[in-house]
């Protein structure tokens, strides 16, 4: 009652001062608490705006990149400090190890009837987040460098490379391959893009026994070493910003990139015209002969925690279905991500995430055990790439170090 | 107000209860009771989890998958909290001291070189190898550094010396998440010092980044750089109270400046040194920050970059983390241990 | 001495001490000035990697912005993005976390310093353990019982855990710093029949500034940069400038807005200008009292 007051006096008070904050929507909550915790970037933040308009809710939003440090220590309390975790495919996975979010079922029967129901994600039969953007790596290229040797966009990886010696050898640029390559996830991320486009599987069915150490492996491995061969040389410090950054400065004509990102590197910031109006997108690549591409899908999505109130989990539902509704979509809030939102209508930008979702990239692998050895292959990919041991000791130090953590966390006796 | 009349000469145990009892208790609660807590953390794991196998579904179709079986496990965690009781084993696997696969080594490798090259392919020992090198490297070398620049600001004339403290701190002022990006920038290959490094060394395509040898000569310029302005800041203010009567008699009796620093200012200063001493080798054996900062892991790694990757992992190895810790005050104990028995010969000389 | 000693030094041996003092000033601000310079340019100017001249020529600021020069970064932190609200938190964060670690350490070291049992050396050996405790673990410690106890988010959490994981430091600094100061002057007090709290007070605090301004320094410094304890303990609604710096810098999926954070860095080094220029004198002025004898 008393928050419903002071709410509605909240509400008035904005309308009165005239300022352009939008009316507080009716979600259909009548009490309740919502505190979101999620990673920090324009499209999540908007989420959570909206979420925060609902009548009748006490609310909290707890946006950083450090947020899956503090998730699940906010949500193992009871009651859980944060009532939904923003999250996505590699990160609930934590979350559900840990055992603190709940099934939606029951809510979905009561409220949520009309979400589409490809953004549910179920795992064993139950509803545990609803999704509501995709991204996906895929190819990222300037026309006019493939025009001036001839050669069209690059549909596999082995294409890419030709034409990174074309463009080479014709004296056009000297490092003409970009990628976030930096030693830690970034690289791990590459390495499971390319084990996945070589057609290989991370363990062995069933099981969370780890086996990489094969010939796909060492496909994989060697062909990021072909490709560091075409790149700057500090690759191994180059993330996402740098790439970009070098990108920008025209420096780089064919790299794997977010799809999220696109949208910056097509703008008139940052970089010249010659550079930004021939930075072009297409769908991630195939290697090796390989039908699936050597890329990895993502979602983004929202969970309601487990140790909460009956209550605050039925507010909580309401408000994150509307944080995602159709009421979301304006013209700035359109372009911030890939959406999978009725009403949603995708740009040039965001033609590479749904040529990715349109050949059927696999999903980045929602295991219990997946983020051990994402670990693992972030720390020993390096030391191959700089030519300090082979192949086949990399893979398996990488088998080792998955090994010991898995054993520690009781995924392996 | 009274705290009792203390014999003259030493703190009574009452009086000296109450004056630390505020830094204790914000210690204990805080410092203490987390490295007991992580102490048990480390001689426990995880329970055995029961895998099942699942079918998941999504935006982008459905998967065979597997899950975590939450009601076989919630038993087991119900019925011992803490997990299970390793012992020593985390410590001892391939993420720590490596026994196992340190005696694998030695049988398999080929001669000497082959077996250290093994060793330090093992995560623990090739950071140790970095780090031990770099407090090794960066503490004397800081220390030193910071005492010249005392001293040559101690000697400048007084106006310009506040603004000269002020700026001979913006090492440290500066927070080490943009300082360390924009110095990270700035010696890129196309970047301003990267670039005047090139045309020092007469090498168009140097990269300080891409080799290993050169980014640990740029790790340790670094923390020479940014620890400098500590042990300057400490060494001013130790000058300011440099007793005045005896430097005038060792000038009357015709000491040249050098001999007068060498008999007079630096045994003033020892105290002081040691204390440097055990911090700056307490903090660079616990290198961190730059590694995140300068991308640098591919070439260098340490125990505290480690703890990060534990605790900051999609899945967190929290039993690992805790094991690591430990391993890192261990590792600082043993490093400071010389310092601090002179520190005990000193303490029992001022007792006497 | 110094400035009886610099009168009377050799002129070579001055002109090589200045020379230094010259090279270490180019050395500490060079890097702190370029940044000043490229607070004022675009992006793609200051963080070039196609030409680092950009940063000086502002190429691209002058056709993204119209003008060599844009105080953009400055509008989009400041205005756009209230990063003076994390400043104002930042310096009650920063005065709690100096005064209550100079008050608990100046009583705790002065103890230590003068105290001769053995328990006085093995407490300070103690500290310096704790203080090898690797922080990011200590504070993925903390997270459970504060989310559980509520304690999580609020400054009065950060301030005291930043006391705590400072005390060793402090306490050390301190101790040493006390043990500058002769035992004479508290134990003649003493003597003439001041209890030892009173000594403290009377004798020792008049001239105990030069360490504890120092030391206060590091305090200000330690709150002041920390990012480790306010990026996990703070809510939004607290947080404060390293964290809120943090956040322009993007993910590995987002870009940020690096001038924001940029201009935020350059114009939030201004106060510390000012405090240093203050108390600059304070660590002098101890000198002056000539109360301090070796």
């Amino acid at each position: 009652m008393h928050h419903h007051l002071r709410k509605t006096l909240l509400a008035g008070a904005v309308f009165f001062a005239g300022t352009a904050m939008s009316w507080a929507a009716d979600c259909g909550v009548s009490s309740g608490r919502v505190s979101i915790i999620g990673n920090e970037f324009p499209a999540i933040k908007s989420v959570a705006a909206k979420a925060g308009e609902c009548d009748n809710i006490e609310f909290k939003a707890n946006l950083t990149a450090d947020h899956q440090k503090l998730n699940v220590a906010g949500m193992q309390g009871n009651p859980a400090e944060y009532t939904t975790a923003i999250i996505a495919n590699s990160s609930i996975v934590a979350l559900i190890n840990e055992d603190v979010i709940r099934p939606l079922d029951d809510l979905i029967a009561k409220h949520g009837q009309d979400i589409p129901a490809q953004q549910l994600i179920t795992i064993d039969g139950k509803v545990m987040a609803v999704a509501f953007m995709a991204n996906a790596q895929h190819l990222v290229y300037r026309e006019d460098i493939l025009e001036k040797i001839g050669v069209e966009p690059p549909k596999t990886y082995e294409e890419l490379l030709a034409a990174a010696k074309m463009i080479r050898e014709q004296g056009i640029m000297q490092n003409p391959v970009g990628g976030a390559f930096a030693a830690g996830w970034n690289l791990a991320e590459e390495f499971v893009n390319m084990y996945l486009g070589h057609g290989g599987e991370f363990y062995k069915p069933g099981t969370a026994e780890v086996s990489i150490n094969n010939e796909k492996g060492v496909a994989a491995l060697n062909m990021l070493k072909s490709l560091t061969e075409y790149m700057n040389p500090d690759y191994l410090t180059h993330d996402s910003n740098a790439t970009s950054a070098e990108w920008e400065a025209g420096n780089v004509a064919l790299m794997n990139m977010w799809g999220s990102r696109t949208g910056r590197l097509m703008d008139a910031e940052g970089s010249t015209p010659e550079v930004y109006e021939n930075t072009k997108v297409a769908g991630p690549m195939t290697v090796g002969g390989g039908s699936d591409p050597a890329a990895t899908l993502w979602w983004d999505g929202w969970t309601v925690s487990k140790n909460i109130s009956d209550e605050d989990a039925e507010a909580t539902f309401l408000a994150m279905k509307y944080g995602i509704s159709p009421a979301l979509l304006n013209d700035k809030t359109m372009g911030e991500a890939v959406w999978m939102i009725d009403g949603y209508q995708p740009a040039d930008v965001n033609q590479g995430v749904f040529a990715a979702i349109a050949m059927q990239t696999t999903p980045y692998p929602m295991l219990p055990y997946q983020g051990l050895l994402h670990t693992a292959l972030g720390d020993n990919i390096a030391e191959f790439l700089q030519g300090k041991e082979s192949a086949e000791q990399a893979l398996a130090d990488i088998e080792a170090a998955y090994t010991a953590a898995a054993q520690e966390k009781g995924f392996l006796n | 107000m009274a705290f009792g009349q203390s014999f003259v000469g030493d703190v009574k145990h009452k009086s000296f209860f109450l004056f630390i009892l505020p830094s204790m208790a914000a210690m204990v609660l805080f410092i203490a009771l987390p490295i007991l807590s992580v102490l048990v953390q480390s001689v426990f794991a995880p329970h055995e989890q029961v895998i099942v196998e699942v079918k998941n579904c999504g935006p982008f179709g459905c998967t065979e998958s597997t899950m975590i079986d939450q009601e076989a496990t919630e038993k087991l965690r119900a019925e011992q909290p803490l997990g299970r009781f390793v012992g020593a084993e985390i410590y001892m696997n391939r993420g720590h001291l490596a026994f196992g696969e340190i005696g694998q080594a030695w049988s398999a490798s080929e001669g000497l070189g082959d077996f250290v090259s093994r060793v330090l392919n093992l995560p623990f020992y090739g950071a140790l190898a970095f780090t031990l090198t770099y407090t090794a490297v960066v503490t004397p070398l800081a220390i030193a550094f910071g005492f010249v620049i005392a001293i040559a600001v101690n000697s400048l004339p007084r106006l310009f010396r506040g603004p000269m403290i002020f700026f001979s701190l913006l090492p440290m002022i500066v927070t080490p998440l943009i300082g360390a990006l924009i110095l990270f920038w700035m010696i890129d290959a196309r970047g301003i010092l990267g670039s005047a490094i090139q045309s020092i060394a007469g090498d168009p395509n140097l990269s300080l980044k891409a080799s290993t040898p050169l980014t640990w000569i740029m790790l340790m310029v670094y923390g020479i750089w940014s620890s400098a302005p500590f042990a300057f800041v400490v060494y001013y203010a130790g000058l300011q109270t440099v007793p005045q009567d005896t430097l005038e008699s060792a000038m009357i009796d015709g000491a040249t400046r050098w001999e007068r620093i060498r008999y007079v200012v630096l045994p003033h200063l020892l105290p002081l040194t040691t204390f440097m001493a055990l911090i700056k080798i307490m903090d660079n054996f616990r290198v961190f920050e730059p590694i995140v900062s300068f991308s640098a892991a591919a070439h260098a790694q340490s125990l505290s970059y480690f703890i990060f990757q534990d605790l900051g992992g999609e899945t967190r190895l929290l039993s690992s983390a805790a094991a690591t810790s430990v391993l890192t005050i261990a590792g600082v104990a043993i490093l400071l241990s010389p310092v601090l028995v002179r520190n005990w010969r000193d303490f029992n000389r001022m007792r006497a | 001495m110094a400035a009886a000693a610099s009168t009377r030094m050799s002129p070579p041996a001055r002109t090589a001490l200045w020379g230094f003092v010259l090279l270490w000033f180019v050395i500490a601000a060079f890097p702190f000035a370029w940044t000043v310079w490229g607070s004022f340019k675009v992006e793609g100017d200051f963080f070039s990697k196609a030409d680092w001249t950009f940063a000086l020529t502002g190429t691209l600021t002058q056709i993204e912005t119209g003008g060599a020069f844009t105080g953009d970064g400055y509008y989009g932190a400041w205005v756009q993005e209230e990063f003076w609200k994390a400043t104002l938190n930042t310096a009650i964060m920063v005065v709690c976390v100096v005064a209550i670690s100079l008050t608990f350490g100046t009583l705790g070291g002065y103890a230590l310093s003068r105290s001769t049992y053995r328990y006085a050396f093995w407490l300070l050996i103690a500290a310096l353990l704790f203080r090898a405790m690797p922080p990011i673990a200590l504070i993925s410690g903390y997270l459970l019982p504060f989310y559980q106890w509520n304690l999580w988010g609020h400054l009065p959490t950060a301030i005291i855990v930043l006391v705590a994981i400072n005390q060793p430091f402090t306490l050390w600094m301190l101790t040493s710093f006390f043990r500058n100061i002769p035992k004479d002057l508290d134990e003649s007090a003493m003597v003439d029949g001041c209890t030892r709290f009173q000594a403290f007070r009377h004798v020792i605090i008049p001239v105990m500034w030069p360490g504890v301004i120092t030391t206060g320094l590091f305090s200000l410094l330690l709150a002041y940069n920390d990012f480790a304890v306010t990026a996990m303990l703070l809510s939004k609604e607290n947080q404060t400038m390293v964290p809120k710096i943090a956040s322009f810098l993007g993910t590995t999926q987002t870009k940020g807005n690096i001038m924001f954070a940029v201009a935020a860095v350059v114009s939030t080094t201004a106060p510390i200008f000012l405090l240093v220029m203050f108390f600059q004198r304070q660590i002098v002025s101890g000198l002056t009292a000539g109360a301090v004898k070796g």
